[in-house]
């Protein structure tokens, strides 16, 4: 094995040091090494290399098609569902690499839970939504008692208690996409992960979800991707900033260009392109 | 001045929106298109109205008789028991064959399957078998079934050659119900740490039931209909005994289809089984309505909305 040695290169290579922050520097859930993804044979990101810590929320944003989403579905493996997808570098999870040869991704997506970009709760009841995650991993107890608790966190049993019964697809789509949270927390997750999870919600909507991260970063470790600078800003610890590159045959990879705490990201960016983006600049 | 502005705008813009253009071409194809549909239907109107007049007068003379009595040389006591009866038996071949063979094939093509050229060849090719002729799987149930296989002339070689005629039809019809799954709802399942059994049973295969079952329906009535293979195959057509068979008898024993007594006469010159054929012609008819109708119900009742 040629692993990287403990002390992440990652940091090193951002020159990101422990000195600089005053989030305090927690321990790390996520290692990203050196990540390129492509798609039958197209390179889609490129050396990504991105430590993310403990209970903080971690934003990744970027213009469009820059791999926000991709290197975000390779941490719980959702990729492998994609047919032609390839995997180099390293995904440590814990310090264990997700793509080592025997990990399972069954078990991989129990504890890192995802939140997608629309809203998907399946058609069925509000109770079973919830249910189902945990219903499928052995779980023995009292499920009405672990639904409630999941909706409680979610901010939504207040507005289902009395529609249990009813089918998710009758909520409007804020409350549906609280829904699929209370669905991700209910595995009991170490992480969560959202993919742009207000994208399809009107402002008030967007504003509830937000609320709802920053309460639950005190017990999850959160990653989201978002489209939407302001909302970085407002609920992310820290920001990965992606680029594109179009090389000469219009393939387009992404790369990360900034990783910081999200304060020096908006405030101080030290690359052009991030502050060009930042500051609405963006070309 | 600005009133008068306003008040010659106003005008112009009227004659503008007013009036309309003469479109003929346009006139022209739409008449077309209404002609097509009229010529369809006068051409059904023509071919039900005959039947109905011709077969009526068996129904009126001789009651339910005509349907439960057994195939006759006399026109007066011929009836199309034995073919109910044996397009029964041939239906519950199909579904008991072609539903989870069908099924099962599709859901590993569209679930399980990478989508590697092996894959689309095969489904390329089972796009292709549903469109062979059926006399096709005739001789196909001739050679394998009745003779390699020895299940000879009996119904059982007729209802596998139907299931295996209908089987790419449940396949593509289950396919297309799977695939109307959005993507979303499998992340879903697999986001909260299903595995793809868990998310399939779960999930894609209820959410795709209603498809499901108003393909294996369809593909029921498309095998009700089907006369050629038979033939081949060995539907019985002339008169012949059922007695007090057993039902493994019966299912080796000498068997006739609805479409088969139709077919066998049809070719009578006696003019009193024209009347006969034309009344097989109506039950076979409102038999593939009513399947036809439970299709069509079963889709209006659980149609899901994404």
């Amino acid at each position: 094995m040629n692993e990287p040695s403990e002390t992440t290169t990652g940091r090193a290579r951002f020159a990101l040091g422990p000195q600089r922050g005053d989030v305090g520097e927690r321990e790390l859930v996520f290692d990203v090494y050196d990540l390129s993804v492509s798609y039958g044979g197209v390179q889609a990101v490129r050396d990504v290399t991105l430590p993310i810590r403990v209970r903080e929320i971690t934003a990744l944003i970027g213009p469009s098609g820059c791999g926000k989403t991709t290197v975000l579905r390779c941490l719980n493996r959702m990729n492998d569902l994609i047919d032609g997808v390839r995997i180099e570098g390293q995904v440590r999870y814990h310090g264990v690499d997700l793509y080592h040869r025997g990990v399972d991704p069954v078990e991989v997506r129990r504890r890192i839970g995802m939140v997608f970009q629309k809203p998907n709760p399946f058609p069925k009841s509000v109770f079973e939504n919830v249910a189902f995650g945990p219903r499928i991993a052995g779980f023995k107890g009292d499920m009405g008692a672990l639904v409630e608790e999941s909706l409680r966190k979610a901010a939504l049993w207040d507005e289902v208690k009395d529609k249990l019964k009813d089918s998710a697809m009758t909520l409007s789509g804020g409350q549906q996409q609280r829904l699929c949270i209370a669905r991700a927390i209910a595995v009991e997750p170490d992480v969560i992960l959202m993919d742009e999870p207000c994208s399809a919600l009107d402002p008030i909507a967007t504003a509830r979800i937000e609320d709802l991260m920053r309460e639950l970063v005190a017990d999850y470790t959160i990653v989201i991707v978002t489209h939407n600078m302001q909302q970085a800003a407002r609920v992310s610890d820290r920001t990965a900033f992606f680029t594109v590159d179009v090389d000469e045959a219009g393939h387009r990879t992404g790369t990360v260009v900034e990783y910081d705490q999200t304060e020096v990201v908006f405030t101080n960016p030290r690359d052009k392109r991030t502050e060009d983006y930042v500051t609405g600049r963006f070309g | 001045m600005a009133l008068a502005d306003t008040r010659t705008t106003t005008d112009a813009v009227r004659r503008a929106l007013t009036g309309r253009r003469r479109d003929l071409g346009g006139r022209l194809f739409e008449s077309g298109l209404l002609l097509t549909l009229l010529i369809a239907l006068a051409t059904l109107i023509v071919l039900l109205a005959k039947i109905f007049g011709q077969g009526w007068s068996v129904f009126a003379e001789r009651g339910t008789s005509f349907l439960t009595s057994p195939m006759s040389q006399a026109a007066g006591r011929a009836g199309i028991w034995q073919g109910i009866v044996g397009s029964l038996m041939l239906m519950a071949f199909v579904v008991v064959i072609a539903f989870p063979l069908g099924v099962g094939a599709a859901v590993y093509l569209e679930e399980y399957a990478r989508d590697t050229r092996f894959t689309r060849f095969v489904n390329a090719n089972i796009r292709n078998l549903a469109g062979v002729p059926s006399i096709v799987y005739g001789l196909l149930g001739l050679t394998i079934f009745v003779e390699l296989l020895g299940f000879g002339r009996s119904v059982i070689a007729g209802g596998v050659t139907l299931a295996i005629l209908v089987l790419p039809i449940v396949i593509i019809t289950t396919a297309e119900a799977l695939r109307a799954v959005p993507n979303s709802i499998r992340e879903a399942g697999f986001g909260v740490g299903a595995t793809k059994w868990e998310v399939v049973r779960s999930h894609v295969l209820p959410y795709a039931a209603p498809g499901i079952f108003t393909g294996t329906v369809l593909s029921i009535s498309r095998a009700l209909g089907e006369t050629a293979p038979l033939l081949l195959v060995g539907a019985i057509q002339g008169t012949f005994f059922t007695g007090s068979q057993s039902l493994l008898e019966r299912l080796q024993g000498l068997y006739t289809s609805l479409p088969t007594v139709i077919y066998t006469w049809s070719r009578q010159p006696n003019p009193d089984f024209q009347k006969l054929t034309a009344a097989a012609i109506m039950v076979l008819l409102v038999v593939l309505l009513m399947v036809n109708a439970t299709a069509i119900l079963l889709r209006n009742r659980y149609e899901r909305k994404w």
